[in-house]
């Protein structure tokens, strides 16, 4: 060592956040929040999108300027105006959004992210330096591998790297596992838990997966709308306490019980090749057929074809090679062929996929049928009071929480958009329902109301292909169950007979 | 007419000839424009920096009686159009493209204004350097009469390929054009990097305006520039943002736009206003080559507002 250099603290600190009030003009995102994470824990977050998670982390690492309340780093107060004054005292933060650059190489990000990176680089030196790094590191990762080439866990594991490369010792994960299947997650998170107990890491993990804050987390601390509903000892609390405690007295959609026969194919893929943006092959021939009266999920993580699968049955996206058709019909995803099967899509991010931002609520409620009576007479004249009738109906009936029908569908909140696609899509009769993530970043509300709406279609007779990232999801609502790895289906199970282990091998590619 | 002694030999010689000194405004516009794309954003305004570069290089060269002042001069005024593009842009909910084509039109009508006086002086021009001087023949004279600024512009393409690989700043630059979250998450002003690079951008094609007016074609006119700063920005996309390429495009587009005069001077007049097209002719033919429907381009950094 260098005489005279002080050498870097080591261990991991604590973090406590007093009476944290946050205001957006005149939104109360945050109101009077405590958060207490002791040195050497592993702390959950939890609460529902929109609860306040990510606008107290994010005042603890300095983005947001909480409008009232301090911050204790170690025990003493400080001041963190930006980023770069939390990761000076050791904070670091692994977004739920990747942060690394997808065009440059594992090495290059992780030299990238550093404070003090040299005016010229010198990158042999540098490699000698990341080899001798990662060999103490529990996980491995390519150092020449662009990163838009490795896996969504891959890229996980080299957020997490990043942030240990730069010696923090606290960290801040938000829904780290959210990409990764329950294999990688356990790995992950296992890993992580292991530097927890031997003292190099404090640990504060936003999230919503009950199943990891049991298995890995020593405390808890739960939002509910922006204040305080509870935080406790994870082994004194059961998932169903937790749950209540989140979503409060708030009334949740029954779902249907399972109801009705499994009818004719209604769906066939067969042997369907998608390209990729990148003009890489997206989806290889995958053949299914989805029957009447049952739901099958595809399960994988994402980017491994699910997006492309759907942009084709959509219309975003043409097929490459292969044929869909629907009740041996070949369909090509027009809009008359789409009236004519009874076909409804729930795309994921509804905002960009099915809906015109900038238009009313009303308009957009009114897409599939706004040329027909009752909206338009002749095809061309449209009936405006129609339209209003319409859409007040569709309000009330889904529980949209909108100003006014002619309010622009941008200025709703995720839950109400996807419950105006909702109302549009399973509004009328169904007889094919393609859904993709439609849960993604919803609030359990939303969820319960979202499922309840595709098991009655399901019970109604539709054929419905469920594509999600989350298998919780699918395992409750699939009756069967597809694995999607690198464009192929190559696995297939009775939702009621999987094993999560074996579908998380899959998942992996195993 | 031709030496009778070289015969069509004068048509590829032309053309190199012409490749050498016509490329050079591509040359600088293209690598000023690689560095700001790579940084995420697009200034369309450089056809306006490279005839304000021109101007004022001529009028710096006049006043002063030293070229390499003008080429100063050209350089000063590209980056401060850049600092203004930049400075725009840096507005919530502005279009870099729109901003672009407002700064293009002002650039060229700023310099049409200024340098009304400037049209009847004569003023002092770059020096060439002679690599010719083995031939008898004057034809190879001509085409090997080359400048230092296309020396500089050669010399700059490696260096750039060099420093976006290596250095601190070609990381950011490249970071805040492929992913401003993540310049953010580290902590960087992605605005600040981008007012850099569009200055840095902006003195290159000042540069290569300087070019035009202190060498080849030599004076200042109105009619100097005929889009080689629009040109130059298509061949940054045709080049797929690599600096080395951009290199070999600039040097195809030269040949290109020499291509009619060299004709002309063999005797070929028929297609002269056809074969005077042949670099936009190119640019339309790359873009259709290049471009497809179903994908995106490869290489484009995701942070520009064509590719986002």
């Amino acid at each position: 060592m260098i005489i005279g250099e002080t050498p870097t603290p080591t261990g991991a600190f604590g973090a406590d956040a007093i009476a944290m009030t946050m205001r957006f003009g005149d939104f109360l995102a945050l109101d009077n929040v405590e958060l207490k994470v002791r040195p050497g824990s592993f702390h959950a977050l939890l609460g529902e999108n929109g609860a306040g998670k990510s606008t107290l982390v994010k005042c603890i690492m300095g983005y947001y300027h909480a409008t009232e309340g301090d911050i204790l780093i170690g025990g003493r107060e400080q001041k963190i105006s930006n980023p770069k004054d939390a990761h000076a005292l050791g904070l670091g933060m692994v977004y739920q959004h990747f942060t690394l650059v997808p065009a440059m190489t594992v090495a290059e990000n992780l030299v990238l992210a550093r404070d003090d990176v040299p005016a010229v680089v010198d990158w042999g030196k540098e490699k000698k330096e990341l080899e001798a790094f990662l060999a103490q590191m529990p996980f491995k990762v390519s150092l020449d591998a662009k990163v838009s080439d490795i896996s969504a866990g891959e890229r996980q594991k080299c957020e997490i790297l990043k942030q240990l490369y730069l010696k923090r010792r606290f960290l801040i994960l938000d829904e780290p596992t959210s990409v990764l299947t329950p294999g990688e997650a356990d790995e992950v998170l296992g890993m992580l838990r292991a530097m927890v107990v031997s003292g190099e890491l404090t640990i504060l993990m936003i999230t919503h997966k009950f199943r990891e804050v049991m298995a890995f987390a020593d405390e808890v601390t739960i939002l509910r709308r922006g204040k305080l509903a509870g935080q406790g000892r994870v082994a004194d609390l059961t998932p169903d306490d937790m749950a209540r405690t989140m979503i409060g007295a708030e009334q949740l959609t029954v779902q249907p019980p399972r109801a009705g026969e499994v009818g004719e194919a209604r769906l066939e893929l067969d042997k369907l090749t998608a390209l990729d943006d990148a003009g890489a092959v997206a989806v290889r021939n995958v053949s299914l057929t989805v029957r009447g009266g049952e739901i099958v999920g595809i399960a994988g993580v994402s980017g491994n074809g699910q997006r492309q699968l759907v942009e084709v049955l959509a219309g975003q996206r043409e097929a490459e090679g292969g044929e869909i058709r629907i009740r041996g019909e070949r369909y090509s995803a027009t809009r008359e062929e789409m009236r004519r099967h009874k076909m409804s899509l729930l795309p994921e991010e509804p905002l960009r996929n099915a809906c015109v931002g900038g238009m009313s609520v009303a308009d957009n409620i009114a897409f599939r049928d706004f040329d027909r009576a009752p909206f338009a007479k002749g095809g061309w004249w449209l009936n405006g009071a129609a339209f209003r009738k319409n859409a007040e109906r569709k309000i009330s009936r889904y529980k949209i929480k909108t100003r006014t029908p002619d309010t622009p569908i941008a200025s709703l909140s995720g839950g109400n958009v996807q419950r105006v696609v909702l109302a549009r899509e399973l509004g009328g009769e169904v007889e094919l329902l393609i859904a993709a993530n439609p849960c993604f970043g919803l609030d359990f509300a939303a969820v319960a109301q979202i499922h309840a709406e595709i098991m009655a279609a399901r019970n109604r007779g539709a054929a419905v292909l469920l594509v999600s990232e989350d298998l919780d999801e699918l395992l409750e609502l699939s009756d069967r169950l597809v694995v999607m790895f690198h464009g192929e289906f190559v696995h297939e199970a009775r939702a009621s007979e999987a094993d999560l282990t074996e579908i998380g091998r899959h998942m992996a590619g195993h | 007419m031709a030496d009778a002694s070289i015969g069509l030999w004068t048509v590829p010689l032309a053309v190199l000839g012409g490749a050498i000194r016509v490329s050079t405004p591509f040359l600088f516009v293209s690598l000023g424009e690689c560095i700001t794309e790579r940084s995420g954003r697009i200034n369309l305004g450089l056809e306006g920096t490279l005839v304000m570069g021109a101007m004022s290089a001529y009028g710096i060269s006049y006043l002063t009686g030293s070229p390499w002042l003008g080429v100063l001069a050209a350089g000063v005024t590209g980056s401060l159009l850049g600092a203004l593009h930049a400075g725009i842009c840096s507005l919530p909910r502005v279009n870099d493209i729109a901003v672009g084509i407002a700064l293009m039109l002002f650039g060229i009508g700023l310099a049409f204004f200024l340098g009304k006086p400037l049209i009847e002086p004569t003023a002092p021009r770059l020096p060439a350097i002679d690599f010719g001087w083995w031939s008898d023949i004057p034809q190879v004279r001509a085409a090997l009469r080359i400048n230092v600024l296309f020396l500089i512009g050669v010399a700059i393409a490696p260096i750039l390929y060099w420093a976006f690989k290596t250095t601190r700043w070609g990381l950011l630059i490249r970071t805040a054009g492929e992913s401003s979250d993540a310049a953010r998450a580290m902590g960087h002003s992605v605005l600040l990097i981008r007012l850099r690079a569009t200055m840095v951008g902006g003195f290159l094609a000042g540069i290569g305006g300087s070019f035009l007016s202190l060498f080849y074609p030599g004076s200042w006119n109105e009619g100097l520039s005929s889009g080689q700063g629009i040109t130059a920005v298509a061949l940054v996309i045709f080049a797929r943002w690599d600096p080395l390429l951009c290199l070999w495009a600039s040097l195809a587009f030269g040949g290109a736009a020499a291509l009619g005069p060299a004709l002309q001077s063999v005797g070929v007049t028929s297609g002269y206003h056809l074969f005077n097209a042949a670099p936009y002719i190119l640019t339309l033919a790359i873009m259709i080559i290049t471009c497809s429907p179903k994908r995106t381009l490869t290489g484009a950094p995701a942070e520009l507002s064509i590719t986002r």
